[in-house]
C-alpha cells in the first residue's frame, strides 16, 4: 500500500557528486528540496580514485566554483596534496589536481548539505517515477511512500542494477557493497527511456605498512598551491602535504596477466557493459599495447586517517588469486597486503541524447538527470552536470529560461553538448582536446567567464560579484596602461633587457610589447615600469596571459564568432525532418532522434554531413520566407 | 518537398556525330515514355530494368524526330541517385534542342548549370571534391584539363590529402595525450621531432599548391600578354599564332588601339592571348588609353611575351617595358631575325636579364622554341599528366593555403619555444582546412586517435 509522505518542489535521487551539487543548487535557489540516498553515510563518496581535478577536470571544478557550486570549496577544505599539472605548458592546459582525504571529503560535504536551508536528506530507495501527461508528478520509494513534487533530478551514478565483478565472483551491489537500486531501471523503461549498460573499474587498495616505498619514486605536491575555489586565497588553505609514489609494472606482471586472461570476465564475456578506452584495466593495457614493456603505477594515499593506498593504473577484474600475484610482481609491492580487491562494475545509464541541453528529458517535463547516469564518468563531470541540472530544474519551477552554456563559454558547455549531441558508447570523460576554444576556456579565468552568470542565477552573492567586477576593471585598466606606456631606448632599459637575455631596443616601444617577448613578463619589466600600482597576483596573471597570448586569443575569439552564428540559428522544436527532402537517410534519422535546438548542434551530430547542414540551412531559409 | 525532374543537353552544342540529352528526377522515366517508341511500339521504359539500353525513336505526336538509343538508370543506382534517362540522338544542334524542348514540354525543367552534379552531391553520391572535379570536367576546355579532372576523380588529391591529415592527427594526438596525462606521457623535446614532420607536410602542401597554377592553366589557359614598343611585331606574332588576320597589321606605328583577346593552342597548351597597343609616350588620347590598358593587362598576366624589334636599337620605350616586366614571368622574343638586325641576342639578354628567343613572326620561325619555353616555365619541365596530382579548384587552393599558413604558424611556435599545446591549435586548423577539400569534418577523429594510439589512464 502506498501513501503520501510529504510534498516537495524538487527531489534529487542520489547523493553522489552530481546529486550533492543538484540538491544544493535547488535549495539555494529557494526550492524546497528532498535528497534521497541509499546511504546517508556515503554522501559525496569517492569510490574510485582519491583525487579531484586533473587535466580538464580541474577546469570543470573551477567552473563549478565560478557558478556557485560546492566541489571546489569542499576539496580546498579536504585536500592532502595539491599540484598544478602541465605548469611548463601553455596556460590553457594548466590543470589543478588535488589528492583528497576521502573520509574528510564525505564528512565536509555532508556537513554543508545538512546545514543548507530548504534541503532535506532522506535514506531510502526510489523505485518508481510518477508521471502524468508527460509531466513528472512525484516518486515512489521502496517503503511505499509517495512524494509528490514538480521536478526530479536523477543522479543515480553507478547504482542502477549495479553488479561488481572480479574473476567469477559477481555481486549485485554498488561500490563498497552499498546496496544497488534494482527497481528504478524498470520504471524508466516503462516510461520509454532508452538505457545503456556501461562498465567501469577500480584497482585494489593496499595496506601502506606492506609497501616498500624505497623502491619507488616520491611524488610531492606543489610548494605554492593554487586553491580550486576563487573564494580562497592560497594562504587560507595552506597545510602539510603528503606524497604519492610512482612504480612500474614489468614483464613478469604482464606474463601473469596474459597467462590468466581467460579467467578475466572482460574476456570470458561475463561482463558485457562498455568500458572506457581512456581508463583501461591493466589487462586491457597489456593486450592492447603489447609492445610496452612497462606501465606506470601510482600509489596514492586514501586519506590521513587510513593506511589504505590506491594503486592507480592497475584497475582490474581478474580473479583474486591472479590479482594477488599481479600486484606483488610490482617493485615495492612484493609483500603487499590487499585491503580491497580490484573489481569491475556494470550499471544502467541512459543514452543522453534523450536530454535537452538543459539536461531535462525531451519526453518528460520536469525530469532532469546528471552524472554517470547520463553516461559520463568522473566526479567532476558528474558535479558539473548536477549543478546545471539543479539550476535548470529550479529555473523551470520559476518559469525562467534554462542556463545553457555553449562550447565557447565553458568546459561544462562542451561536456553537456557532447553528451546530448553525440551518442557516447562508452563512459564519457572530459579532455582539454575536446574543447575547440580552450585558449579562452582556461582554468585561471573561469570566474571571469562565469561568475556573472552565477550571480544572475542567484548562486553568487553580492560581495563576491563586486569583487569580480573590481578584478575585471583592474585587469582592463592595467592592460590599457601597459599598452600606452612607452619606454625609450635608454641605457638603463637596455641594461635591464640584457639581464633577461632580451634584444636591446632600437626605438621606443610600449611596456605591453616588451611583456609579449617570450623571455620577459609583467614581473620581469618591473624595474622599467615606474608607475606600477600594487595588484593582486590573480590580476597580474590575467594581464600576463592576455598580453602574451594576445594573437592566439584573438584568433580563437574570431572562430568563436563564427561558431556563435551557427549556434544562434535555432531549429523549430516541431520541425518535420521528413519535409526536408534532400537529407540523407542516416542524417534524417539522427536529426529526428536528437532534435537539435540549433544548426550548430545539428552540425555536431555524427552522421550529419556538411551537405546535410547545407540542405537544412536551405530548408530553414525557405521556411523563413514562408516557402 | 520532392525534387522535380531536370533535363539538359550534356554534350557540347556543336554538330557532332552524337549528342546526349539527359534527364534526372522522379518523373524522368514517365516523361521519356511519352516520347519514346520502340520499333514495334510495344515497349514501355517504366517496365524495363535499371541499367538497360533501348533502341527506338523519339516522336513529337505523330512526327518522328530522331532515331535514338535510350539508357534507363533507376534510383538510387544512378549518378544523381534519382531516376535517370539518357537519350543518345544523332546530333545536330536543331534535333538535340528539339528533343530537349519536348522533354520540357512534357514536365521536365531545364537544369541549371551543374545541377546534376549538385543533386549527386546532395544525395550523397559524391563528395565535395569529386563534385567540383566533375564540374571541372564539364568546363574543361582542352584535353589536358580533362585528364587532370579525371585523375582528381580517381582520388589522387584525396589520397595525398588523407596522407597529410593522417600525419597531422597523429602528432596532435600525441601532444594531446601527453597534455591529458602528463604523468604518463613525456613530451619534452617533441618540438624538434615535430618540426621535421611539419616541414615535410608543408612541402607536400606546397607541391599541391604549385600544381594549382598548372591545374588552372590547364583548365583556363595561360593568360598571356604580348607587349612591345610600337611596330615591334606584336600583332604579327598574334596573327601567326592564330593563323588568321585578327589584329590589323600596318606599317604605321600605333595601329592597335585596344587590347585584343584570343585563345590559341600552342601545341597542347592553351594561351589566352592579349595583344596590346605598343607602349610609348603618346599624345594621342585614344592611343594613350590603349597604352594604359596594356600596362594594366601586363600586371595581371600569367605570362608576358615581350617582343623586341631586332631591326631597331632599344630605346626609352623598351626601358619602360623592361622595368614593367622586371618581376613577371616573361619570355623575350627578338623578332625580325629574317631582316638585317641591329641588336644581337646577347645584347638583348644583357638588357632584359631574361631568356631571349630569336623568332620571325612574319615567317613563323622559332615558334617551337617559344612553345618549349612556355612548357618549361609553367609545368616545371613536366607534362606527364596521369602520374601527377593537380589541384584545379580555387576552393581547394584556398584551403591548402590556409593549411600551409597554419603549418608555418606551428613552425614559428616551435622556433619561438612556445609550449606544445599551441602547436596543436594550429595543427588542428591545418587538419580542418585540409578536411574541407575532401569534405571531411574533424568530428571525433582526434579523441579516437588518442585512444587508439596511446595508452592512457588511471
Amino acid at each position: 500500500m502506498s501513501y503520501t509522505y510529504a510534498e516537495y518542489d524538487a527531489i534529487v535521487v542520489g547523493a553522489g557528486h552530481a546529486g550533492c551539487e543538484a540538491a544544493l543548487a535547488l535549495a539555494r535557489l529557494g526550492m524546497n528540496t528532498l535528497l534521497f540516498t541509499v546511504s546517508i553515510d556515503s554522501i559525496a563518496l569517492m569510490p574510485c580514485n582519491p583525487n579531484i581535478g586533473g587535466s580538464s577536470k580541474g577546469h570543470l571544478v573551477r567552473e563549478i566554483d565560478a557558478l556557485g557550486g560546492e566541489m571546489g570549496k569542499n576539496i580546498d577544505k579536504t585536500f592532502i596534496q595539491s599540484k598544478m599539472l602541465n605548469k611548463s605548458k601553455g596556460p590553457a592546459v594548466h590543470s589543478l589536481r588535488a589528492q583528497a582525504d576521502k573520509q574528510d571529503y564525505t564528512k565536509e560535504m555532508r556537513r554543508v548539505m545538512e546545514n543548507t536551508k530548504g534541503l532535506t536528506l532522506r535514506q531510502d530507495e526510489v523505485e518508481k517515477l510518477l508521471v502524468e501527461n508527460h509531466c513528472i508528478t512525484g516518486v515512489l520509494t521502496s517503503s511505499g511512500a509517495v512524494y509528490p513534487c514538480r521536478a526530479v533530478i536523477l543522479c543515480t551514478g553507478v547504482y542502477l542494477k549495479a553488479r561488481c565483478v572480479y574473476g567469477d565472483v559477481s555481486r549485485y551491489t554498488g561500490p563498497n557493497g552499498l546496496s544497488a537500486a534494482n527497481h528504478l531501471s524498470d520504471s524508466l523503461k516503462e516510461l520509454g527511456i532508452e538505457l545503456y549498460r556501461f562498465k567501469t573499474g577500480t584497482p585494489a587498495r593496499i595496506d601502506r605498512r606492506s609497501i616498500d616505498f624505497s623502491k619507488m619514486e616520491e611524488q610531492k605536491g606543489d610548494e605554492r598551491i593554487v586553491p580550486f575555489s576563487f573564494t580562497n586565497r592560497p594562504e587560507d588553505i595552506e597545510r602539510e602535504q603528503v606524497s604519492c609514489w610512482l612504480t612500474y609494472t614489468n614483464e613478469e606482471t604482464h606474463q601473469i596477466i596474459r597467462d590468466n586472461l581467460d579467467r578475466s570476465p572482460l574476456y570470458s564475456g561475463n561482463i558485457q557493459g562498455t568500458g572506457p578506452r581512456y581508463c583501461p584495466s591493466i589487462e586491457d593495457k597489456v593486450v592492447r599495447f603489447a609492445d610496452k614493456n612497462r606501465h606506470q603505477v601510482f600509489i596514492e594515499p586514501e586519506g590521513n586517517n587510513t593506511n589504505e593506498m590506491y594503486i592507480g593504473g592497475m584497475s582490474s577484474s581478474l580473479p583474486e588469486d591472479v590479482q594477488f600475484r599481479m600486484y606483488r610482481s610490482v617493485p615495492g609491492l612484493e609483500n603487499a597486503n590487499i585491503v580491497r580487491n580490484a573489481y569491475a562494475i556494470e550499471y544502467d545509464c541512459i543514452n543522453a541524447t534523450q536530454l535537452k541541453p538543459s539536461l531535462e528529458f525531451k519526453g518528460i517535463s520536469g525530469l532532469f538527470s546528471a552524472g554517470q547516469f547520463n553516461g559520463s564518468s568522473g566526479y567532476e563531470e558528474a558535479a558539473a552536470q548536477g549543478l546545471i541540472a539543479g539550476i535548470n530544474a529550479a529555473r523551470k519551477l520559476q518559469n525562467k529560461e534554462p542556463l545553457i552554456l555553449d562550447r565557447s563559454e565553458a568546459y561544462i558547455g562542451v561536456l553537456i553538448d557532447d553528451l546530448v549531441t553525440k551518442e557516447t558508447h562508452e563512459p564519457y570523460r572530459m579532455m582539454t582536446s575536446r574543447a575547440e576554444y580552450r585558449l579562452i576556456l582556461r582554468q585561471d579565468n573561469a570566474d571571469l567567464r562565469l561568475t556573472k552568470k552565477g550571480y544572475e542565477i542567484g548562486l553568487i552573492d553580492e560581495a563576491r560579484y563586486q569583487k569580480l567586477l573590481q578584478k575585471e576593471q583592474d585587469i582592463l585598466e592595467e592592460i590599457d596602461r601597459l599598452q600606452n606606456t612607452n619606454i625609450g631606448a635608454s641605457g638603463r632599459v637596455q641594461e635591464i633587457l640584457k639581464s633577461f637575455g632580451s634584444t636591446p631596443l632600437n626605438t621606443g616601444t610600449s611596456l605591453a610589447e616588451l611583456i609579449r617577448r617570450p623571455e620577459l613578463s609583467y614581473e620581469a619589466v618591473e624595474l622599467i615600469d615606474k608607475d606600477r600600482k600594487p595588484l593582486s597576483p590573480e590580476v597580474i596573471e590575467q594581464v600576463n596571459i592576455n598580453l602574451k597570448y594576445e594573437g592566439y586569443i584573438k584568433r580563437q575569439l574570431k572562430q568563436v564568432e563564427q561558431f556563435k552564428k551557427m549556434e544562434k540559428k535555432r531549429i523549430p522544436d516541431d520541425l518535420n525532418y521528413d519535409d526536408v527532402y534532400s537529407l540523407r537517410i542516416e542524417a534524417r534519422q539522427k536529426l529526428k532522434q536528437i532534435r537539435p535546438h540549433s544548426v550548430g548542434q545539428a552540425s555536431r551530430i555524427s552522421g550529419v554531413s556538411p551537405a546535410d547542414i547545407s540542405v537544412l540551412l536551405v530548408y530553414l531559409e525557405q521556411l523563413r520566407y514562408g516557402k | 518537398m520532392k525534387t522535380d525532374t531536370i533535363a539538359a543537353i550534356s554534350t557540347a552544342m556543336n554538330n557532332a556525330g552524337i549528342s546526349i540529352v539527359r534527364m534526372s528526377g522522379a518523373d524522368a522515366v514517365s516523361i521519356a515514355d511519352r516520347l519514346y517508341h520502340s520499333p514495334g511500339n510495344n515497349k514501355k521504359l517504366k517496365d524495363q530494368n535499371s541499367h538497360t539500353v533501348h533502341y527506338g525513336y523519339i516522336y513529337d505526336g505523330e512526327q518522328m524526330i530522331d532515331e535514338v538509343i535510350v539508357l534507363v538508370m533507376k534510383a538510387p543506382n544512378s549518378y544523381t541517385c534519382e531516376d535517370v534517362v539518357e537519350i543518345d540522338c544523332h546530333g545536330g544542334v536543331i534535333v538535340t534542342k528539339k528533343i530537349l524542348n519536348l522533354l520540357i514540354k512534357n514536365g521536365a525543367r531545364p537544369a541549371e548549370p551543374g545541377e546534376f552534379t549538385k543533386r549527386a552531391f546532395l544525395n550523397g553520391r559524391i563528395d565535395l571534391s569529386q563534385a567540383e572535379a566533375v564540374i571541372d570536367i564539364i568546363n574543361a576546355k582542352n584535353d589536358m584539363a580533362l585528364k587532370s579532372s579525371v585523375s582528381q576523380l580517381k582520388g589522387n588529391v584525396m589520397e595525398k590529402i588523407k596522407e597529410i591529415r593522417g600525419n597531422i592527427i597523429r602528432d596532435v594526438a600525441f601532444i594531446e595525450a601527453a597534455l591529458d596525462d602528463p604523468e604518463h606521457i613525456e613530451i619534452d623535446g617533441f618540438g624538434e621531432e615535430l618540426l621535421e614532420r611539419v616541414n615535410d607536410n608543408e612541402r607536400d602542401i606546397l607541391k599541391l599548391l604549385a600544381s594549382f597554377d598548372n591545374g588552372r592553366i590547364l583548365k583556363e589557359g595561360i593568360k598571356t600578354v604580348i607587349v612591345g614598343k610600337p611596330n615591334a611585331g606584336k600583332s604579327s606574332l598574334l596573327n601567326t599564332l592564330l593563323g588568321e588576320e585578327r589584329a590589323i597589321v600596318t606599317e604605321i606605328e600605333g595601329t592597335t588601339r585596344d587590347t585584343l583577346e584570343e585563345s590559341i593552342y600552342l601545341g597542347d597548351i592553351m594561351l589566352n592571348l592579349v595583344d596590346t597597343a605598343g607602349i610609348r609616350n603618346t599624345g594621342d588620347f585614344v592611343e594613350s588609353l590603349g597604352v594604359e590598358k596594356a600596362i594594366k593587362s601586363a600586371r595581371d598576366a600569367d605570362l608576358i611575351i615581350y617582343v623586341v624589334d631586332g631591326t631597331r636599337n632599344l630605346d626609352e620605350n623598351d626601358r619602360e617595358i623592361i622595368s614593367l616586366i622586371k618581376d613577371k614571368k616573361t619570355i623575350v622574343l627578338l623578332n625580325k631575325i629574317d631582316a638585317p638586325s641591329l641588336i644581337s641576342k646577347k645584347e638583348t639578354e644583357e638588357a632584359v636579364k631574361k631568356p631571349v628567343i630569336e623568332i620571325s613572326a612574319k615567317k613563323a620561325l622559332g615558334l617551337e622554341k617559344l612553345e618549349k619555353e612556355i612548357k618549361d616555365m609553367f609545368f616545371h619541365g613536366e607534362i606527364t599528366f596521369n602520374d601527377e596530382i593537380y589541384i584545379t579548384n580555387i576552393r581547394h587552393k584556398t584551403a591548402l593555403s590556409e593549411a600551409r599558413d597554419s603549418l608555418s604558424q606551428v613552425r614559428k611556435s616551435i622556433e619561438d619555444n612556445m609550449p606544445e599545446d599551441f602547436y596543436s591549435i594550429d595543427l588542428m586548423d591545418a587538419y580542418e582546412a585540409l578536411g574541407r577539400i575532401i569534405g571531411e569534418s574533424v568530428g571525433e577523429d582526434l579523441v579516437n586517435t588518442i585512444f587508439s594510439e596511446f595508452c592512457m589512464g588511471k
